[in-house]
C-alpha cells in the first residue's frame, strides 16, 4: 500500500486523472498474457512526459516503491505482472511517432506507439521496419524494446535489437541518458543501447526510441508446404539453410495447431497434414523466384506431400495472420495454455522436435508445437488446466526437461519471450552462476534499491537442475 | 453499510453460480481483442474498458479478488455489446454470453427506486411483448407528427430541456406510418414472376421494424417475392427479446423466444428471414438462451439453423444478377455489429450494393466498428455513444458518400443522427439496404420501360 503522502505526491506529478488506484484499475493491470500469474499493483499511473517519469522514479527510489513499466501487456514471461505490488507505469500518453527521417532511414518514436502503427506509417513511405511479433497489432514499441521481441521475419531480418540505434531512458536515480544516434558507426563507450534492449524494465524507463529502417523489399512470395512426417518437415528446415538460402520466414506448425488455427481462421488450411512449413522470401523478383524454386526442390526431396504458392497477397496475408493466432487459438482446446520458447541452433531443430514429442509422451501431456523453425525457435505449448495441480506439476517437469535438452543442444531457455518471472528460476541453467552474478552486478549499478520491475529476470532461488 | 455488504456478497455468489467458469478461463489474455474494441480505443486504451479487462473483472469478482462495486457495474454498462471482440478472438471466447449473464445478475439484484421499477415493468413487460401497445404508441407518434404539433414543438425548442440527445433523437424519427396503414399483414404471399417458388421462407417482422419502419418491412417482403420466394408471415410472432436480454431481463427474453419458436416451427420453410441485424443475432442465439431447458433447446436449435439475414438469401437466389439501377451516387456501408459479429454476415450486403448500376461503392475506414447506437446505448451512455459516432462520421465523411447504407434500424437512426450532427443533411442520407435494393429494382424496371418507349418512338 502506498502511504497517503506518497499518493499525494504522485497525484501532484501526473495529475488526478492520471493516477488510479481503484480496485477496478488495480485488477485490470494485475496480469499480462502469461498464464497463472496475477498480482495487484498499488496504483496505476499514466505519465505524460519524461519529466514526469523522472519525478516518479526519484520519488519511488527514495521510498523504495516498485515500478513496473507496461506497454499493452501481451508478453509471455510475466514480465509486466506486478508481482511485488507497487506502481504500474503506462505509456498511453506517450504514443507519438515523432519523426520518420527519410534521409537517414530512421524513425524516432515514443514508447507507447503500437508496433503495427509504426510499420504501417513507414511502409507508406516505402520503408520497412521488419520486427513483427505476433502481437504487433496490440504490442507497443516500448514493450518490444524491453522484451527484445522477435517475430515471423526474424530469420532474415533479425529481431528488435537489430533495429534500435539509440534510446532515451530515465534511470532510477532520476538521471536521463541518451544512447546511440542516427549513426551507422558509434563505438563511444559501452553499448548501453543494446544493454537496455531486452532488459525487461529492470534497469530504467525507456522514454524515446530511435529505430533503424530499411528499404521496402521489391516483392514477396509465400508458400505452404505439407508433410506427412513431422521429422521430414524439421529436416527440410535445416536443409534449406544449409543450402545457403535465408528465407524471410520459415514457420512450422504441427497438426493439432493447424486444426485449431483453421477452426478460428477458416481459410482452408490443410488439416490432414501432420506438419506444415510456411515459407516466405522477399527481395528482387528474380532472386525471390530462384530461391522459392530451390526451396520447393529441397522440400520435395524431403517427401513433402505438396508445395503450394499463395496466389495473391491477400491469401499470403491470411496465412501469416493465421500463423500469428496459433498460440491463442490453442487456448480453444483447454482452459490453460502454457508455452515456452526454447531455442536451439538451426541444425538441431529436428532433434529438438523429436525430444519434445518424447518428453510429452513421457509425462503424458498434450504438447503442440509451432514456431519460428528457421530460427531454431520453437513454441512447444502445453494444453492443460491450471486447476489440475497434479498435471501442472507434470507440466513443470516436462518443461524443465525441454529446457535441459535445449541447453544440451547448444540452445537457450528463451529465444524471444524473455525471462521475466516465469523463467527466472532457469536463468542460471543457461548462464551459470558466474553469468548471473555478472548480470546482477549490472542491475545493482543501475538500480541499487531494486525498484525497477523487481522479481524479474533474477529468481530468489534458482531451480535445481535434475540431470536426466 | 450491512446492506451494501450483503448486496456485494449476493451478487458475487450469483455470478459465481451463473458465469461459465470455463469460458472465463478460456480467455488466455493475449489481448488480440483490444484493437477491435470501440470503448478501449475511445478511452485512450484503458484496459478496464476492453474485453480482456472486462472478462478479468468478471473473473476477479467470481474469484473473490475484488468486490462487485460501482466501478465494476459501470464498466460492464459502458460496453456496447457490439461483440467485435468475438470474431477476432483466436480462443473463441463467447464474450457476449458472459456479458449478458453478468448484466442479468446485476439487474436482478438491483434495488431500483420505484419510478425506475415501474418504468422497466412498463417497457419490458407491458410494451415490447405486446404488439397492440407498440402500435398504439406508434399511432400517437403519427398524430404528433401529422397534427403539426411536432413542428410547433421543434420550433419552440422546448425539447431542449430533455437530457442530452433526446431532442436530437426525436428529430430523426422516421415518418411514422398512419394508423390505417398499420393493417395486419397477409399471412401468406406468393412469389412474383415464377411458377414454382424457389424457396419457402418465413419473415420475422420484428416489433419496431413492423411499426416505425413498416415501409422497410414492406420492401423486404417484396424483395423476397421478387427473388422467387413464397413468403409466410406468422401472426403469432412477437418481439425478438434482444432488448430484454441486453438490459438484464433474461426471463422476459426467454418467454418471447418461446413464443417465436412456437410461431415459426409449424411452418415447413427453408429459412426464417430477418432484416435487422440486432434481431437476427438474437434469434440465432435462442439455443444458447434456452440451453438449460432440454426440450426447448432442441426446438430452438431447429429454429436457429433456419434463421438468416435477408441479404444472405438474396445473394443465394442471385438477386444481385437482376437488373438494378439507381442515380449515380457514392455509397458506403456501415456494418451492423450484430449482423457482422454474431450472424457473421458481411460480404453479402456488399455484394448486393456493388451489383447496383450507378453505385460507386466506397468502403469507409473501419466499417466493422460500432456506430455507437447499440440498442438503447445511445440513450443511456450518451457521452460515449456520441464520441464513437463522431469518429464514425469522420470516416464516413471521408468516403464522400451520398448514401450511407445500414442493415439494422438502430444503426440507421444513429447514422441519421450522425448526418444531422455533422450538418450533412443536404448532401447525404442514410438508408436501410432493402429500401435501396427495392429502389434499384424498380429504378431498373422503369429505366427499361423508358428505353422501350424510346425504342418505340424511334421506330
Amino acid at each position: 500500500m502506498l502511504t497517503s503522502e506518497v499518493k499525494k505526491l504522485l497525484v501532484q506529478i501526473v495529475g488526478q486523472e492520471n493516477y488510479k488506484d481503484s480496485n477496478e484499475m488495480r485488477l485490470v493491470y494485475s496480469y499480462d498474457a502469461t498464464p497463472t500469474f496475477q498480482s495487484l499493483p498499488d496504483a496505476v499511473i499514466s505519465p505524460r512526459n519524461k519529466e514526469e517519469i523522472q519525478k516518479i522514479l526519484q520519488l519511488c527510489n527514495e521510498q523504495q516503491i516498485p515500478i513496473v513499466p507496461r506497454g499493452s501487456g501481451t508478453n509471455l514471461c510475466a514480465g509486466t505482472c506486478p508481482t511485488q505490488g507497487g506502481i504500474v507505469l503506462l505509456f498511453t500518453h506517450m504514443d507519438k511517432i515523432l519523426e520518420i527521417d527519410e534521409e537517414n532511414l530512421t524513425a524516432t518514436v515514443q514508447p507507447g506507439v503500437i508496433t503495427l502503427d509504426l510499420i504501417n506509417a513507414v511502409e507508406e513511405r516505402g520503408l520497412f521496419y521488419p520486427p513483427d511479433p505476433s502481437s504487433m497489432k496490440i504490442s507497443t514499441i516500448g514493450g518490444n524494446i524491453n522484451e527484445n521481441s522477435g517475430g515471423l521475419r526474424g530469420l532474415k531480418y533479425g529481431v528488435t535489437r537489430d533495429y534500435v540505434l539509440g534510446l532515451e531512458a530515465v534511470l532510477p536515480n532520476g538521471n536521463i541518458i541518451r544512447t546511440g544516434g542516427k549513426l551507422a558507426k558509434d563505438v563511444a563507450g559501452y553499448d548501453l543501447t543494446r544493454l537496455f534492449v531486452g532488459s525487461e524494465g529492470t534497469l530504467g524507463v525507456v522514454t524515446e526510441v530511435l529505430l533503424k529502417l530499411v528499404p521496402m523489399p521489391e516483392t514477396k512470395s509465400t508458400m505452404l508446404v505439407l508433410y506427412e512426417d513431422i521429422d521430414a518437415a524439421a529436416r527440410s528446415v535445416s536443409k534449406i539453410i544449409s543450402n545457403r538460402i535465408i528465407p524471410t520466414t520459415l514457420e512450422f506448425l504441427d497438426k493439432p495447431t493447424l486444426e485449431v488455427v483453421e477452426d478460428f481462421a477458416k481459410i482452408g488450411l490443410p488439416t490432414h497434414a501432420n506438419a506444415v512449413l510456411l515459407i516466405e522470401q522477399d527481395g528482387p523478383p528474380e532472386i525471390v523466384s530462384r530461391d522459392m524454386e530451390k526451396i520447393a526442390m529441397v522440400c520435395r526431396e524431403e517427401q513433402a506431400l505438396s508445395v503450394e504458392m499463395a496466389a495473391t497477397e491477400e491469401e499470403a496475408d491470411a496465412l501469416r495472420t493465421a500463423r500469428r493466432s496459433a498460440l491463442s487459438a490453442l487456448a480453444r482446446m483447454k482452459p490453460t495454455t502454457i508455452l515456452e520458447d526454447a531455442t536451439v541452433p538451426r541444425s538441431k531443430i529436428s532433434e529438438m522436435v523429436r525430444a519434445i514429442n518424447e518428453i510429452a509422451a513421457k509425462y503424458d501431456l498434450n504438447i503442440c508445437t509451432f514456431g519460428h523453425a528457421g530460427d531454431g525457435n520453437l513454441h512447444p505449448t502445453c494444453l492443460t488446466d491450471a486447476r489440475n495441480e497434479e498435471e501442472m506439476e507434470r507440466v513443470e517437469h516436462a518443461f524443465a526437461e525441454i529446457f535441459d535438452k535445449a541447453i544440451a543442444l547448444g540452445g537457450t531457455i528463451t529465444g524471444e519471450h524473455g525471462v521475466g518471472e516465469m523463467k527466472s528460476p532457469y536463468l542460471e541453467w543457461k548462464l551459470g552462476k558466474e553469468g548471473v552474478e555478472a548480470m546482477k552486478a549490472i542491475k545493482q549499478a543501475f538500480d541499487p534499491n531494486n525498484i525497477m520491475n523487481p522479481g524479474k529476470m533474477f529468481a530468489k532461488d534458482s531451480r535445481k537442475r535434475v540431470l536426466v | 453499510m450491512r446492506n451494501i455488504e450483503n448486496y456485494a456478497s449476493e451478487v458475487q455468489q450469483e455470478l459465481k453460480e451463473r458465469l461459465d467458469y470455463d469460458e472465463l478461463m478460456n480467455c488466455m489474455r493475449c489481448g488480440f481483442c483490444l484493437p477491435s474494441c470501440p470503448t478501449y480505443t475511445q478511452t485512450n486504451k484503458n484496459e478496464a474498458a476492453s474485453p480482456r479487462g472486462r472478462i478479468a473483472l468478471m473473473k476477479g469478482v467470481v474469484d473473490g479478488v475484488i468486490e462487485p462495486d460501482e466501478d465494476f457495474e459501470e464498466q460492464l454498462n459502458l460496453c456496447l455489446g457490439c461483440r467485435a471482440c468475438e470474431p477476432v478472438c483466436p480462443s473463441g471466447v463467447k464474450y457476449g454470453h458472459l456479458l449478458e449473464e453478468a448484466r442479468d445478475v446485476l439487474e436482478q439484484k438491483k434495488k431500483h427506486k420505484w419510478p425506475v421499477k415501474v418504468m422497466r415493468h412498463l417497457v419490458f413487460e407491458e410494451f415490447f411483448p405486446k404488439k397492440d401497445r407498440i402500435r398504439r404508441l406508434n399511432n400517437l407518434l403519427w398524430l404528433y407528427q401529422k397534427s403539426g404539433v411536432q413542428k410547433v414543438v421543434q420550433k419552440s425548442k422546448v425539447l431542449n430541456v430533455l437530457p442530452g440527445n433526446l431532442a436530437n433523437m426525436e428529430s430523426i424519427l422516421p415518418e411514422i406510418p398512419a394508423p390505417k396503414e398499420m393493417k395486419n399483414r397477409p399471412e401468406h404471399l406468393d412469389p412474383f414472376n415464377v411458377e414454382a417458388p424457389k424457396k419457402r421462407v418465413a419473415f420475422f417482422a420484428g416489433c419496431l421494424m413492423d411499426t416505425m419502419f413498416m415501409p422497410t418491412n414492406d420492401a423486404t417482403v417484396k424483395l423476397l417475392q421478387l427473388a422467387g420466394c413464397e413468403v409466410f408471415i406468422p401472426p403469432a410472432q412477437g418481439c425478438c427479446g434482444a432488448l430484454h436480454a441486453h438490459s438484464g431481463e433474461k426471463n422476459g427474453a426467454k418467454e418471447l423466444a418461446k413464443q417465436n419458436i412456437r410461431a415459426f416451427e409449424e411452418l415447413d420453410v427453408d429459412y426464417i428471414i430477418s432484416n435487422a441485424g440486432g434481431c437476427g443475432a438474437f434469434l440465432i442465439d435462442y439455443d444458447h438462451l434456452l440451453k438449460d431447458d432440454p426440450e426447448w433447446y432442441e426446438r430452438a436449435k431447429a429454429f436457429v439453423l433456419k434463421t438468416k439475414d435477408i441479404s444472405e438469401v438474396l445473394v443465394e437466389l442471385d438477386f444481385h444478377e437482376k437488373p438494378l439501377a439507381v442515380q449515380p451516387q457514392v455509397v458506403t456501408y456501415q456494418d451492423s455489429c450484430h449482423l457482422r459479429n454474431v450472424m457473421r454476415t458481411s460480404s453479402a450486403p456488399r455484394k448486393l450494393l456493388k451489383s447496383i448500376e450507378g453505385v460507386t461503392f466506397k468502403e469507409m475506414k473501419d466499417p466493422d466498428q460500432c456506430c455507437g447506437s447499440a440498442g438503447v446505448y445511445n440513450i443511456v451512455q450518451q457521452d460515449m455513444s456520441m464520441q464513437i459516432l463522431d469518429s464514425k462520421m469522420e470516416k464516413a465523411k471521408a468516403t464522400q458518400a451520398q448514401t450511407i447504407v445500414t442493415a439494422n434500424p438502430g444503426c440507421l437512426l444513429q447514422m441519421k443522427l450522425g448526418i444531422k450532427r455533422e450538418k450533412m443533411e443536404s448532401n447525404a442520407k442514410a438508408v436501410h439496404i432493402v429500401d435501396l435494393l427495392l429502389e434499384a429494382y424498380e429504378g431498373a424496371a422503369s429505366g427499361e420501360d423508358n428505353i422501350r418507349e424510346v425504342a418505340v418512338t424511334d421506330s
